[in-house]
């Protein structure tokens, strides 16, 4: 793995937590810093870079992962707090899935992407959700500034299929 | 910084009678805002409530609803019966950030944090939640508009921490919930706006206003305004119940000003052929 321009803001001042989870199918056992951000720990300690840190403060999705089959802000939480649960990023998500939102012209600087995908591949796996939610409400915890939200949702479309009665 | 992570309320109930200082850790979603840059914060001791599986769950009695309190915003949209029951805590759950923190923010951890912002606690409010605070000797239900005593100051002790909140089934002829953020999705609340009626009651209104005082906060000289039959023909004719009732302040969301002409309009428009002397 390329080693990162950024430096890794984890430190390993205080005693260290022991915790177990799952990530992408696979158990991870590892000590965690108790002050440490989901976020940090899968981009700097586990070495999956996909994840991004936009805003931190919850509001852009940029971090966005699957927590217990829920979409979660990964700056939001403390690592400790995922101790017995199953944790899914954007690299367990096939490259390939993309090409809906590469033909809709979904991305372009790419900062969005991850969490537009992992939010929407959530979409995808559980489409019930569409009968008592616009698309675009479930995507507004995924802020863009440079595509706009109908390329995203166009993206959506072709990739899900159009929610019942058509509203996006 | 120390974190404790027990698995029952028992077990927490015993560290923070041990602990006074140990800060209860629901959905963190408030906590870690900016976490890397408020160091001083990183050198508290926090209890992590997170597995507490006996809070997180919704109870249905025959005269009243109960969340446990780790039931999430985005439990309550799941719950078939809540959006007939209890509709403003589904539209003010849909209002909370987006569903990366619906699946994580937790209705108690509304109540605790004890911003005036709070967009679940107004509606809670409006149908008469009470709050369980259990400790190890014990429990007490606080009636949640007796549960703040000023800004981010509560009833709550140190070794108490909330289990449950409470709301009477009642029937409801009219409620609404009013959100004014910067935008629709992602924002925090400049004014809000939660009000109730209960059906052929004595007292039937309640009107619970957000971000416009140091606490969320029941406003009474509004509700007897609207019981008491005294004409409003317009927004202005709210005036000086709104400044009996709260005390809105300029900060960098919006003025006290604003606040105070937007309430007024909020209560004249939503109530507007509802309440029969606001015509």
């Amino acid at each position: 793995m390329q080693e990162h321009f950024i430096p890794s803001p984890i430190h390993d001042r205080s005693a260290a937590v022991s915790i177990r989870f799952n990530l992408n199918g696979r158990d991870v056992d590892i000590p965690i810093d108790p002050t440490e951000r989901l976020l940090d720990t899968l981009r700097y300690r586990l070495k999956l870079p996909g994840s991004k840190e936009g805003c931190g403060e919850g509001e852009c999705g940029a971090c966005t992962v699957i927590i217990d089959d829920l979409p979660a802000n990964a700056c939001l939480i403390p690592t400790f707090q995922v101790r017995g649960c199953k944790v899914r990023t954007i690299e367990s998500i096939p490259a390939s899935s993309l090409q809906p939102m590469l033909e809709a012209g979904a991305t372009q600087c790419g900062a969005c992407t991850p969490g537009v995908v992992v939010t929407a591949n959530w979409i995808k796996e559980h489409s019930d959700v569409l009968a008592s939610n616009t698309m675009r409400a479930l995507m507004a915890g995924n802020l863009c500034r440079c595509t706009g939200y109908d390329g995203i949702i166009d993206g959506l479309e072709k990739w899900i299929g159009k929610p019942p009665g058509g509203r996006s | 910084m120390n974190v404790f992570m027990p698995n029952t309320l028992a077990e927490a109930c015993d560290l923070c009678a041990k602990q006074p200082d140990l800060i209860p850790l629901a959905g963190a979603t408030d906590l870690l805002v900016h976490w890397p840059l408020r160091q001083s914060e990183h050198d508290k001791s926090y209890l992590d409530l997170s597995k507490l599986r006996e809070l997180r769950k919704i109870t249905w009695a025959a005269d009243s609803l109960t969340l446990g309190a780790l039931t999430t915003y985005w439990d309550v949209l799941q719950d078939s019966r809540a959006k007939s029951e209890f509709p403003l805590l589904c539209e003010s759950a849909r209002q909370v950030g987006a569903i990366q923190i619906q699946s994580r923010g937790t209705w108690a951890g509304n109540i605790a944090n004890g911003s005036p912002a709070a967009d679940g606690v107004p509606v809670l409010m409006a149908y008469d939640a009470s709050v369980t605070l259990t400790s190890k000797s014990g429990a007490r239900s606080v009636p949640l508009h007796e549960y703040y005593t000023g800004y981010r100051k509560s009833v709550r002790r140190t070794d108490e921490l909330i289990s449950t909140i409470t709301m009477p089934l009642r029937k409801y002829d009219f409620s609404v919930f009013h959100k004014v953020g910067a935008r629709r999705a992602q924002a925090i609340t400049k004014i809000g706006l939660a009000v109730t009626r209960e059906a052929s009651a004595a007292a039937p209104w309640r009107v619970v206003a957000n971000s416009v005082a140091a606490t969320v906060k029941r406003c009474p000289a509004i509700e007897q305004l609207l019981q008491s039959a005294s004409p409003i023909r317009k927004p202005d004719d709210f005036s000086s119940a709104i400044a009996a009732d709260v005390t809105p302040i300029d900060d960098i969301r919006s003025t006290a000003d604003y606040r105070r002409t937007v309430l007024a309009r909020l209560l004249y428009h939503s109530l507007n052929g509802v309440c029969p002397s606001v015509t």
